[in-house]
C-alpha cells in the first residue's frame, strides 16, 4: 500500500542521497538506461561553440547548388525576395523604423544557422541534406551575408569561429555569462 | 414606486468610478436593475417568446454519444484569425475567442496553437523521452513508464510572447478582441515533475542549463536554466482531465509556468543537461526583444503582468444603455493577480474589478466589475497589479521604454471605445 507520504519523502532522501553520489531513494526509477549509440542518434544540437557539429564540410559554391534546388522557392534568389523569411542583408537597420532581421543582420551565432538548417529545413522534408550539404548552405549563406570569402570552407572547426556581426548587441536578461574557450 | 431622485442617489451610493462604474458588490447585494445583454453574433436573438411548450419536450430526445461536443448553437464559436506562413498549413497560429469565453478554463479545443511545423501524429506506444547531456545515467523513459510516476495538477495560463503583436503598430488592429490578444490559454495541466527525473538520471551540479526538443517537423528546441527546470517544470501528460490534444502536445510537453509559451516545447523528445544555452534559432533569432537603439534583449522569460477586458470587447456588441457586468482575464508570469483596476472613462478615473475566485499564481484570473452605461461613447480600460508589485503599463510608457520593433511580451493597458451604436473598438487612448 501506498501512503500519501511516500514520494514526497523520496524527494528528500533523493536529495540527500544525490550529495553521495547514490540513487537509492523510493521513486518509481523507471528510465531505462541510454546507450552511447542511441544517445548519438537522436543528439542533433550543436552548441554555440560547435560542440556536437559533425564530420563533413561544404564551401559557399557547394551550398549555391543546394540552395538553388531546395532552399530558394521559399527563401528566394540569393536569399532575398521569397514569400518566406529573407535570409540575407538588412545590416545597419536594426535601429531604424523598419528593422530587417536577417541571418546576416540579426543572429548572433553561427553554429544556429548549422544546428536549425539540419534540425528543421527544407521545411517540407526536414532531414534529407547530408551533414555536408548543411554545412555548404551554411557556407552559401555566410557568404552571401559578406560575412565569410566565397572560398571559405565551413566544417566542425571553422564554423564555430565565425563571428557574426551582431553578436554584441544582445543584452542577457537571464544571468549567464558565456565562458570563453 | 421608487422616484428619480432615489434612482440617483442609489447610484452614488455604489458609484465605484466615473462614467457609472458602480462598486463590485453590487449584483452580490441583489436589487440591481436588470443587466444589459451583449450579442456576439448578429441576428442570433429573436423577439419571439418561446411556446408554452417548446418543441424539445415533446419528442425523445438525442441519444447518448461516446464524445461530447458543444451546442450546435454554439459552432461559430472556435479559434480565430488562422494564419499559417505562406506556402504552409500548419506553421502559425490561431487564437483563442476570448470575448466568448467566461472563468479562467480555456476549452482544450479552443486553446491558442502556435507551431513552427505543422502538428505531428505520434503513437505514444512508440514515442520515448531522452534525458542526457551533463548526467550520471543518461535514461530513456516509455509514455508507460512516466505514466506511473507521481503526478500533480496545476491550473496555468500560457501566453505566447508574440500575443499582441499587432499592438506595436502605428494604428489600432481592426480585429475582434480574440483575434488580438488570444494567444493566451488556460488549464489544468497534470503531469510529472521534471525535477524527479532529472533527480534519477542524475544531473551534474555544475550543469546550468537545460535544452528541450520536440519531435515536430521543425524539432523545436529551447533552452531553459536549470533553476526552471528543478523548481517548477512540469512533464504535463493531460490538459483538462484528458490526454493532451495533439496541438498541445501529444503525448507529452514541457510544461514552465508563467514563462513565454514557446519554452513550454511540446511532442517533448529530449532533454539534454547542458553548462551552456544552446542558442538555438527560436531563442536568438527569433524571440528576442529588439529595443529602439538596435540591441536586443535576450531570454526574457516571465510574460509580464496583463490585463483585458472580454466583455464588452471587440466581437461583441451592447444592447442599449443599462446595468452591464463589465468582465475580463488578468495574468503574470510573475505570480499572483493582486489587483485590477477598471475605468470607464478612457482612464481619469478607475474602480476596484472584484476577483473571482480562485485566484492561482501562474493563472488567469477573472475579474469583473457593474457598469450602467448610460448610451454615451466611453473608453474602458482595465489595469492589473500582480503580487510581485509590477503594475501594467500604458501603451505609450511601453513604446518609451522598449520602442515599437520589440515584436513580443506586448502586454500594456487595453483600451476599447464603446460607441454609442454599441459597437466596441479597439482605441489607442
Amino acid at each position: 500500500m501506498f501512503t500519501r507520504r511516500a514520494f514526497a519523502l523520496a524527494g528528500f532522501v533523493l536529495s540527500v542521497a544525490g550529495c553521495a553520489g547514490s540513487t537509492t531513494g523510493e521513486t518509481p526509477n523507471l528510465g531505462r538506461p541510454a546507450t552511447q549509440a542511441e544517445i548519438a542518434g537522436w543528439d542533433i544540437s550543436i552548441a554555440p561553440d560547435g560542440r556536437g557539429l559533425p564530420p563533413g564540410s561544404g564551401t559557399p559554391s557547394q551550398g549555391a547548388l543546394v540552395y538553388t534546388q531546395k532552399c530558394q522557392a521559399c527563401h528566394g534568389e540569393k536569399g532575398v525576395g521569397g514569400p518566406n523569411d529573407r535570409l540575407v542583408g538588412g545590416q545597419g537597420t536594426l535601429a531604424s523604423k523598419t528593422p530587417v532581421r536577417t541571418i546576416g543582420s540579426y543572429w548572433p551565432y553561427s553554429t544556429t544557422v548549422f544546428d536549425y538548417v539540419r534540425r528543421a529545413m527544407p521545411f517540407a522534408q526536414p532531414h534529407s541534406l547530408s551533414d555536408s550539404e548543411v554545412y555548404a548552405v551554411t557556407a552559401y549563406l555566410l557568404s552571401l551575408n559578406g560575412i565569410i570569402g566565397e572560398q571559405d570552407v565551413m566544417n566542425a572547426e571553422t564554423l564555430p569561429k565565425v563571428k557574426m556581426p551582431n553578436r554584441d548587441n544582445f543584452i542577457l536578461i537571464h544571468p549567464w555569462k558565456p565562458k570563453t574557450p | 414606486m421608487r422616484s428619480r431622485r432615489d434612482d440617483r442617489r442609489d447610484n452614488d451610493a455604489n458609484a465605484a468610478a466615473g462614467n457609472g462604474l458602480l462598486d463590485r458588490r453590487v449584483f452580490l447585494k441583489g436589487g440591481a436593475a436588470a443587466a444589459g445583454a451583449f450579442m456576439a453574433f448578429a441576428g442570433s436573438e429573436s423577439a419571439a417568446a418561446p411556446p408554452e411548450i417548446p418543441p424539445g419536450m415533446t419528442m425523445a430526445g438525442a441519444p447518448l454519444s461516446p464524445y461530447g461536443s458543444p451546442a450546435g448553437f454554439e459552432r461559430e464559436v472556435t479559434r480565430t484569425l488562422i494564419r499559417s506562413q505562406p506556402g504552409t498549413t500548419g506553421a502559425g497560429a490561431s487564437r483563442t475567442p476570448l470575448e466568448v469565453l467566461e472563468g479562467i478554463i480555456t476549452p482544450s479545443g479552443l486553446h491558442f496553437e502556435r507551431h513552427h511545423n505543422g502538428v505531428p501524429t505520434i503513437d505514444p506506444a512508440q514515442h520515448q523521452l531522452l534525458i542526457h547531456g551533463m548526467v550520471a545515467r543518461p535514461l530513456i523513459f516509455t509514455m508507460a513508464t512516466l505514466a506511473r510516476y507521481p503526478m500533480e495538477s496545476r491550473i496555468h495560463f500560457l501566453e505566447c510572447s508574440g500575443n499582441s503583436q499587432l499592438m506595436y503598430q502605428p494604428t489600432p488592429p481592426t480585429l475582434t478582441c480574440g483575434q488580438t490578444h488570444g494567444l493566451v490559454s488556460c488549464s489544468e495541466w497534470t503531469g510529472v515533475s521534471l525535477r524527479l527525473l532529472l533527480q534519477e538520471a542524475g544531473a551534474d551540479p555544475r550543469a546550468d542549463w537545460i535544452l528541450a526538443e520536440g519531435a515536430d517537423g521543425a524539432a523545436m528546441s529551447r533552452s531553459v536554466p536549470m533553476a526552471k527546470a528543478k523548481d517548477d517544470a512540469l512533464l504535463a501528460l493531460y490538459q483538462n482531465g484528458e490526454r493532451l490534444r495533439p496541438e498541445n502536445g501529444y503525448p507529452v510537453r514541457l510544461f514552465l509556468p508563467g514563462y513565454e509559451g514557446n519554452m513550454s516545447v511540446k511532442w517533448l523528445r529530449r532533454i539534454k543537461v547542458t553548462d551552456t544555452p544552446t542558442m538555438t534559432k527560436d531563442e536568438t533569432s527569433k524571440y528576442t526583444d529588439l529595443q529602439a537603439d538596435g540591441k536586443s534583449l535576450m531570454f526574457t522569460y516571465p510574460m509580464e503582468v496583463k490585463s483585458i477586458v472580454t466583455r464588452p470587447a471587440p466581437g461583441l456588441k451592447m444592447t442599449g444603455p443599462g446595468l452591464y457586468e463589465v468582465s475580463g482575464i488578468a495574468w503574470s508570469g510573475r505570480g499572483k493577480i493582486r489587483k485590477v483596476e477598471v475605468s470607464a472613462d478612457g482612464g481619469q478615473t478607475w474602480g476596484e474589478a472584484a476577483l473571482s475566485a480562485p485566484v492561482l499564481a501562474y493563472a488567469l484570473t477573472r475579474f469583473r466589475i457593474p457598469w450602467k452605461w448610460n448610451g454615451a461613447p466611453a473608453v474602458l480600460k482595465s489595469r492589473a497589479t500582480d503580487e510581485a508589485g509590477r503594475v501594467q503599463p500604458t501603451r505609450d510608457e511601453l513604446i518609451a521604454q522598449h520602442g515599437a520593433n520589440v515584436l513580443y511580451h506586448y502586454h500594456a493597458i487595453q483600451a476599447w471605445r464603446v460607441e454609442s451604436s454599441g459597437e466596441v473598438k479597439n482605441v489607442y487612448a
